[in-house]
């Protein structure tokens, strides 16, 4: 236990570290780390925020694709539908094209059948002249039993 | 070095000496320096300065490199300690607390070395004696506790005003009464006073006391000859590294302690009444 001199010099050394750590060092670091920690909470809370975010991009998507989903769905029914519709007017339009069709092959079988019977009708009544003819042996004025032979005609 | 004539008690007080070379001339104005105290604790302060300032010269708040990040550690484990006791600008009372902690656990851990090294590596050089531990030097704690008895008195008059503390001294704690002057004075005197002697006097046992116990387990080294003195000398390792391990605590609690009571000392100072 012997002061001397050395006491005051460290007193000064003393004062001279304080000072330079005030100066020079805390205020320095300090700063580092107080910026770092604004950083940081703002990282964090833009964390958060981009968390809630993409949790509020998942629902709008997922409502998206319910839409769509829906939407497709709807197209679906309505192409059916149309489908359905142009199929049932194809089938109504062969029908009635079936049956006009049906209907001319009539008149023409009528028609036809109509003109073999007249042309069948002539020559009965054709044969007949010729038959009468040739059991009379004689030739038979045709003018003159026309009204005959029109009425024979029209008996076959 | 023990079994130079003289044993144990002469190696012990050899290592308790002093560099103490005489500047001037003899007599009242002669002016004695502890070199050994100041050129470590110099050398362990420029350290401190050098390490710190150039971490703090590049410091980022980015990601920190690793020495950055263990210069942080010690820096908001310091500033979490001021903040608990005092509540205002931390400014001054934060790097403060921080060349306190720093400084006075630099010198500590001076302790830590072996206790003949640097007296070993000095007497190569012709210097005889060497004090290895400026914190087991009584001129060492009683500069560093009568500064921040100083830093006291500051914080005191500029908390306070002059008046106001005077007031506070001559009438706390007893009362306004002019009989009770006297004696409310005195009692501030003691407890003012106490706080420095405390403060350094905490420290420099602690540190010399541990010095030496480092000198007695070392004496063991060369206590005895043949078997005996081999059992000694292993005795010796083990002590000294139980006591090495141990000092560790004790050298950071005693920077801690030093650290913390500067710091209750000032905010003391600084808000009261």
């Amino acid at each position: 236990m012997d002061f001397n001199a050395t006491l005051i010099g460290e007193m000064i050394a003393f004062a001279i570290l304080i000072w330079f750590c005030v100066q020079f060092i805390w205020p320095h670091i300090n700063k580092a780390i107080e910026e770092r920690q604004i950083k940081i909470a703002d990282g964090l809370s833009a964390a958060e925020r981009a968390h809630a975010e993409l949790k509020d991009a998942d629902t709008k998507v997922a409502d998206e694709i319910r839409k769509a989903r829906q939407q497709a769905s709807e197209i679906i029914d309505k192409a059916q539908q149309q489908a359905n519709g142009i199929l049932d007017k194809a089938r109504a339009d062969a029908i009635v094209e079936i049956n006009r069709l049906k209907a001319v092959a009539q008149d023409d079988i009528a028609a036809m059948a109509q003109q073999a019977r007249e042309q069948l009708r002539e020559r009965v009544g054709a044969l007949a002249v010729q038959g009468a003819s040739k059991i009379v042996q004689r030739e038979v004025d045709a003018s003159t039993h026309k009204a005959l032979l029109d009425q024979l005609a029209a008996e076959v | 070095m023990a079994s130079e004539p003289g044993g144990l008690t002469e190696y012990i007080q050899h290592h308790l000496t002093h560099l103490v070379p005489q500047v001037g001339k003899d007599g009242f104005w002669a002016v004695h320096l502890n070199l050994d105290s100041i050129t470590v604790s110099l050398a362990l302060g420029v350290l401190f300065c050098v390490w710190f300032w150039s971490q703090a010269r590049k410091a980022t708040s980015g990601v920190p490199g690793k020495g950055q990040a263990f210069v942080e550690i010690i820096l908001e484990f310091v500033d979490g300690q001021v903040k608990d006791v005092f509540h205002g600008d931390r400014s001054f009372l934060g790097p403060l607390a921080l060349t306190v902690f720093v400084w006075v656990f630099l010198m500590n851990a001076m302790d830590l070395l072996p206790v003949d090294l640097l007296p070993w590596i000095t007497e190569k050089f012709g210097i005889g004696h060497f004090r290895a531990v400026p914190t087991a030097d009584v001129n060492m704690t009683f500069g560093m506790s009568i500064t921040v008895f100083l830093l006291i008195i500051v914080y005191s008059f500029k908390a306070k005003g002059f008046g106001g503390y005077m007031h506070e001294l001559f009438t706390a704690p007893f009362g306004k009464h002019p009989l009770l002057w006297i004696p409310n004075f005195a009692l501030n005197l003691v407890e003012l006073v106490s706080k420095p002697v405390s403060l350094a006097m905490r420290l420099f046992g602690n540190m010399y006391a541990g010095e030496l116990v480092f000198m007695l387990i070392a004496g063991l080294f060369s206590a005895g000859a043949g078997l005996a003195g081999w059992a000694l000398y292993g005795m010796g390792i083990i002590g000294y590294t139980v006591w090495g391990i141990f000092h560790i605590l004790i050298i950071s609690i005693q920077a801690f302690i030093f650290m913390v009571l500067t710091i209750v000392y000032i905010s003391m100072a600084h808000d009261h009444h």
